[in-house]
């Protein structure tokens, strides 16, 4: 095993961001190892997109430090080490799905036979197969969200960034794509994922609830959950936040 | 490979467009078709009311393309003159001719006056002047003289509206953030972009020249290639400006409130109008302004049929705003992503 190897796939470290005079994010301190299903919970803006894009180093911190695989972020060689969904589906509306498939698995490098069988496989995951030859504009908000991750799958990343996976999927879908990410990390793939949903945090490995840019709660699901002394991990979540306040 | 991946992409995107496809494509034509019709009609004959008997200056007046109508009284024809009837009445005062002008239109006034100066002229033949063209001719209508810079105009204004709402809506669209979370550069974001719609405007260019000389018969002096190489430098600087201030819009309705800043003042710099009645300082600041060099080289070539020699400093011009609008553009792309 080489030294890098060994660096855990994701390792943040005394992160800080300002808007203005507003902290969005307070001081977050996380490591994600490889292979891990990693969930960040917490309601909409609680700060999760915001340490996402500093993750992908699209953002720049304005304090402490962000490292993938060893290597401190933002570098642009490391944009080609995970694959991204981002919060909007960002999709090209007059162009079907499999030319955005295209378009992106170029920019990743991939072309020829190469592009077009992973183009399959990624669109046979998220069952939209017989959907590649129509224009997106025809699609229903599901299935947009379903070739957003299709996409983000395409060049086979070692590390998957997904900024609310399963909004408007259907809970069919929606099980069978937890199944999949699952399988993934089998794989050796490292997954982290944003959710507000409190059912689907609780398939995570281990979860981080953010309230108000502050990590109020870091560990599996049924840690959290004991730590607490409730039962679910929404009663969990309550539970964390009001006693921030009450430190506050 | 991933600046191609972009060019393909948008050319794609114009494909299924149809509409955008027949605005930059067929906007162009139809106005410059209207501008022709407007400003090339048939040479006006002023309608001149002449009081008294008939007399050889009435004959000089019709062979200027004059219509002559004889009143009998004055009160007469200035009574038609006040009906709209008539743009001048003429009287013979002791001897002198003695004009009353319609007054409301100046370039009917004007040309009536010079008709009759010519009739006048013609009138006593020792004092008529031999006439030479050093460009242009007596045939040259004031569609020639500023057809060329219509031309440039609307090169520069489709592309610059097109690029900019392009580029706004991949911004708000969150497709720029996606595109910004993959490897692609930045410089290679606006290289993608300047390709692929470079190809449009070389279309569009080409179109356009070919439409206005070939269909409108518009005065061409010089090479057409020095007029599409003009065209497209002129639409490049619109698309690189274009794409440059999307990044201080937030919709497509303040892309339009760039018209009247960005745009219109252009227009009357570019000597679609004379400026020499100007104040002088206010005149030099047509100097900062793309359109008056592509208008002045676009001029020189299809009227005073200049080479690549005569218009050097335009082309420079124009290529240097171009690439400075670019270098500023992939910089204001580090708004969204540091690196």
């Amino acid at each position: 095993m080489t030294k890098s190897a060994e660096k855990p796939a994701i390792a943040v470290s005394r992160i800080t961001r300002k808007f203005g005079d507003r902290k969005v994010l307070d001081d977050i301190t996380l490591t994600v190892p490889r292979g891990e299903l990693f969930g960040l919970l917490g309601p909409s803006g609680s700060g999760k997109t915001t340490l996402i894009k500093l993750i992908t180093g699209i953002d720049l911190a304005d304090d402490g430090q962000v490292e993938l695989f060893g290597e401190p972020m933002p570098q642009l060689k490391m944009l080609q080490t995970f694959g991204y969904m981002a919060q909007s589906d960002a999709l090209y509306q007059e162009l079907t799905g499999k030319e955005n498939m295209v378009f992106y698995g170029s920019l990743y490098g991939l072309s020829g036979k190469a592009l077009a069988s992973r183009i399959q496989s990624a669109a046979a995951l998220v069952n939209l197969t017989e959907h590649l030859d129509k224009a997106v504009t025809a699609y229903s908000g599901g299935m947009k969200r379903r070739l957003s991750l299709a996409i983000a799958l395409l060049h086979e990343p070692r590390l998957l960034v997904l900024d609310e996976p399963t909004v408007g999927i259907d809970p069919v879908l929606r099980q069978a794509i937890w199944n999949e990410l699952r399988a993934l990390t089998q794989q050796g793939v490292t997954i982290i994922v944003t959710t507000h949903v409190m059912d689907e945090a609780e398939k995570c490995d281990r979860l981080g609830l953010i309230r108000d840019g502050k990590l109020i709660a870091l560990g599996t699901p049924e840690a959290i959950i004991e730590q607490a002394g409730v039962h679910t991990i929404e009663e969990a979540f309550i539970a964390f936040g009001s006693r921030k306040e009450a430190q506050a | 490979m991933r600046i191609r991946a972009l060019v393909v992409r948008i050319i794609r995107q114009f494909v299924r467009d149809k509409r955008t496809l027949a605005l930059l494509f067929l906007a162009p034509l139809l106005i410059l078709s209207l501008t022709k019709l407007v400003f090339d009609g048939r040479t006006v004959s002023p309608e001149i009311g002449l009081t008294g008997p008939a007399s050889a200056f009435a004959e000089k007046l019709e062979e200027q393309n004059a219509s002559i109508t004889v009143y009998d009284s004055v009160s007469e024809a200035e009574e038609a003159l006040k009906n709209g009837k008539l743009d001048a009445v003429i009287q013979i005062k002791e001897g002198k001719p003695d004009i009353t002008l319609e007054g409301s239109d100046p370039s009917v006034s004007r040309s009536t006056q010079l008709v009759m100066q010519k009739a006048l002229q013609s009138h006593v033949q020792e004092l008529a002047p031999t006439v030479h063209y050093l460009y242009g001719g007596p045939d040259m209508a004031s569609f020639d003289s500023f057809g060329p810079v219509l031309i440039g105009f609307f090169s520069f204004f489709f592309v610059f509206l097109l690029a900019g709402v392009s580029f706004l809506r991949e911004r708000t669209s969150g497709t720029l953030e996606r595109l910004l979370g993959t490897p692609i550069r930045r410089s290679e974001i606006v290289l993608g972009y300047l390709a692929g719609f470079g190809i449009f405007t070389l279309l569009q260019a080409s179109l356009i020249a070919w439409f206005s000389v070939q269909v409108l018969g518009m005065s061409m002096a010089g090479h057409i290639v020095n007029m599409l190489l003009i065209n497209l430098l002129l639409s490049l600087t619109a698309l690189t400006l274009g794409t440059l201030l999307s990044s201080f819009a937030s919709s497509e309705f303040q892309i339009i409130q760039f018209i009247p800043i960005i745009i219109v003042p252009q227009a009357f710099f570019s000597g679609l109008f004379n400026l020499d009645a100007m104040n002088p300082v206010l005149q030099k600041l047509s100097f900062i302004m793309p359109l008056y060099y592509g208008a002045d080289a676009m001029r020189g070539i299809m009227i005073r049929g200049e080479g690549i020699a005569d218009i050097q400093l335009d082309i420079y011009v124009l290529a240097g705003l171009s690439i400075l609008f670019a270098l500023l553009n992939v910089a204001a792309l580090k708004k969204h992503r540091r690196m």
